[in-house]
């Protein structure tokens, strides 16, 4: 049997996973073997229990009477918020200054380039330092606290601003936004087909700015335009009322930024120079505009070269958010390592970690593979 | 070398085996490696820190020098872990160090829970609040709203939660789990309040650009029995720890010190309490899986624990208080050795 390729193929990978599966089964008994020889407990019943401690911001409601379930839930969110802002001003600083970089303007260019090798090449960690020190060392004490004018006000503590009071025409405003959101992409495949079908072009852009701009505003005014606003006021020791914006959340974000977008820039900068310059040459003489042309013709190409180092940086940027820790920004991580420490589930709490880091990763792949797919070249 | 020579070899080894009974894994360990492996605080002033010279001082660290000591002979065969309020029970757990002795409170969950057990109290504490003097506060019950930095996963975090909690108050917490970073923050007025131990707060004011433009509010919010923790099940190791730490105390209430230690045992004749310890009478060493000399060399690497006291936390202005003798009014109280 064994003189059969096929066969001897066959019989090694079945070699190979029982090999895997029995140093997982062993690796697995061991742990539970140490763990319960040494009588520590395990499972995952602790995450209904009382939390017993603060979180200092969090997207969701929380108080420390509720579960560690909902506890790793805040600093969840606290994540996916600082990530996902995060990359989003990554990708546009990044674009600007990979733009930069390719700019015939000598001094762009080389700021540009200083900008990217500077910040490649300082370890994150030390940046989040240095933002963190920024931020609560040289900005002014609460009591000593500049104001912007409009009521903004500048502190150690964070940024203070106004934040409108709360009003059934505010959420009508939000839900309006996504309505017109859904008609303006609604509209953009309508004039798309009367484009193949009559060659006609509707106006796109001007329409869903109507839409987008003027349903929330049509539902505000509808439901009586509120304008009251709460300032933020200092009493006692802090400013109360309006919202702020955490030093530690504020270095996290501009320093995952700051960095992430050095790493963009040069991925710009190569997707941009990976497209021929005959490219340009062919849509200027087809009388295309220069923005036409990037629009339609070099980008489309380029971003078939930029978009899979792009999800890469972005699985990092959100990977690196777990140095939220080290300035105390109450991301997912810190949650998991303050429970580890209050219940002592150090293997369940890493287990919850390592799961829902893959899923975000998973997720943020599936999601730029699927765009990928979209806005690759259709070869006919 | 024969096969027969083989044979009886191992034989005597297996007929002998019964009568070298190991003293328990972790004293193997420890004598095997010739050291004592000892988790400590990265940095607390009077409990463990580096000095100038890379030595580990304070009263924690002095106490993993008495159990080294009185197991090896030598305090200074004592290997230290600096670890933070994050790691401190994972690499206890993991078998990474010994022991743990570190300013931990003991507590039931910590006790039953995490594989490990406390080995006694070497310092009654309780948690304080501390505050710049400019912001004009005299009590805890005045800080409705104020920002306070603390160590995360501590009881430190839990009680201020609790005690804000029960009276209806507000505060925002800004958590750092580095003991650096979280008084760098403090220091630079991130926060308005720093929570921690009494004897903590103390220790930290010291290291602060001034440190009268601070105050320890009066209030202590909880209690902070602190002392050495060692995993659990190994009863031959715990046993030892627990016993140093009464021999220490027994050995301030009876008056022997580093100094005189050597001639107190000349004039133990009459003292039978004090023989014991000094192992002069009775079997207290041996008991322990040591011999009857361990107290001595502790004694002689540490002093007594009031010497230990007043060398480490006396600098820091905090009064013996509850970590007086019993018959001088404290709670320090060693069962007898006998």
């Amino acid at each position: 049997m064994l003189s059969s390729e096929r066969a001897r193929g066959i019989f090694y990978q079945f070699l190979l996973l029982a090999a895997v599966f029995g140093l997982g089964w062993y690796l697995v008994g061991n742990t539970l073997h140490n763990l319960s020889t040494r009588q520590i407990q395990v499972g995952f019943e602790f995450l209904g229990r009382e939390a017993g401690f603060e979180i200092a911001e969090s997207q969701i409601a929380y108080a420390p009477s509720d579960s560690y379930f909902r506890a790793f839930l805040v600093g969840l969110f606290n994540t996916l918020h600082v990530a996902l802002l995060g990359i989003v001003l990554a990708t546009v600083l990044g674009t600007l200054v990979g733009i930069a970089r390719l700019s015939s303007n000598w001094l762009m260019s080389r700021l540009a380039s200083a900008y990217v090798e500077t910040m490649r090449n300082i370890p994150l960690l030390l940046q989040l330092f240095v933002w963190y020190g920024l931020f609560t060392e040289l900005m002014p004490p609460v009591r000593q606290a500049i104001e912007l004018g409009g009521g903004i006000f500048v502190t150690q503590r964070g940024l203070y601003y106004p934040w409108p009071e709360p009003h059934a025409a505010w959420s009508a405003a939000g839900w309006a936004l996504l309505a017109g959101a859904a008609l303006a992409f609604a509209w953009r495949g309508h004039a798309r087909r009367v484009q193949e079908r009559t060659g006609r072009q509707l106006p796109v852009g001007l329409v869903a700015a109507a839409l987008l701009a003027g349903l929330p505003l049509a539902a505000w005014l509808a439901l009586g335009a509120p304008t009251q606003l709460v300032y933020p006021e200092l009493r006692g020791f802090n400013f109360r009322g309006g919202k702020v914006l955490s030093p530690e959340f504020l270095a996290l974000l501009i320093g995952l930024s700051t960095y992430t977008a050095a790493f963009v820039a040069e991925i710009v900068r190569a997707g941009i120079l990976a497209v021929d310059k005959g490219q340009t040459e062919a849509a200027m003489s087809l009388g295309l505009t220069r923005g036409q042309d990037l629009r339609l013709v070099t980008l489309p190409q380029a971003l078939r070269v930029i978009i899979p180092p792009m999800t890469s940086q972005y699985l990092n940027l959100t990977k690196n958010s777990s140095l939220a820790v080290a300035i105390g920004y109450p991301d997912l991580v810190a949650v998991a390592n303050t429970t580890m420490n209050q219940t002592g589930q150090a293997i369940e709490a890493i287990a919850i970690l390592m799961a829902v880091y893959l899923t975000i990763s998973l997720l943020i792949s599936l999601f730029m593979n699927w765009y990928n797919n979209r806005v690759r070249l259709v070869e006919r | 070398m024969t096969r027969r020579f083989l044979i009886g070899l191992a034989t005597a080894t297996a007929l002998l085996a019964p009568t070298l009974a190991s003293a328990g894994p972790t004293i193997d360990s420890i004598k095997q490696r010739g050291a004592l492996r000892c988790a400590v605080n990265t940095g607390l002033l009077g409990f463990s820190a580096p000095d100038s010279t890379g030595k580990w001082t304070g009263i924690d660290a002095d106490f993993c020098r008495a159990v080294a000591a009185a197991i090896l002979g030598d305090p200074d065969k004592v290997q230290y872990v600096g670890t933070n309020a994050q790691n401190r029970f994972t690499v206890l757990q993991s078998g990474e160090v010994d022991m743990l002795s570190r300013n931990t409170t003991w507590t039931s969950s910590r006790d039953s829970t995490l594989g490990s057990v406390f080995a006694g109290v070497l310092f009654y504490d309780g948690q304080g609040f501390m505050v710049p003097k400019k912001l004009g506060v005299k009590s805890a019950k005045e800080l409705d709203g104020a920002t306070i930095c603390v160590q995360p996963g501590t009881t430190t975090e839990l009680n201020v939660s609790d005690y804000f909690r029960s009276r209806k108050m507000n505060f925002k917490p800004v958590v750092i789990a580095e003991l650096n970073q979280i008084e760098q923050a403090f220091f630079a007025g991130r926060c308005d309040v720093y929570t921690t131990d009494i004897s903590g707060l103390a220790a930290t004011r010291l290291k602060a650009p001034n440190k009268d433009d601070y105050v320890i509010l009066p209030e202590a919010i909880s209690k902070e029995p602190l002392g050495p923790m060692v995993r659990r099940g190994d009863w031959e190791f715990f046993t030892i720890v627990k016993w140093t730490l009464f021999g220490l105390l027994e050995a301030e209430e009876m008056g022997v010190t580093k100094a005189n230690v050597d001639a107190k045992k000349g004039e133990a004749g009459n003292n039978p309490p004090l023989q014991r310890l000094l192992g002069l009478s009775g079997d207290a060493g041996k008991g322990l899986g040591l011999d009857n000399d361990w107290m001595v060399r502790a004694i002689k690497a540490v002093g007594n624990y009031g010497e230990m006291y007043e060398r480490n936390i006396g600098p820091l202005g905090i009064p013996r208080g509850l970590n007086a003798q019993w018959t001088q009014g404290g709670l320090m109280y060693a069962p007898p050795i006998r």
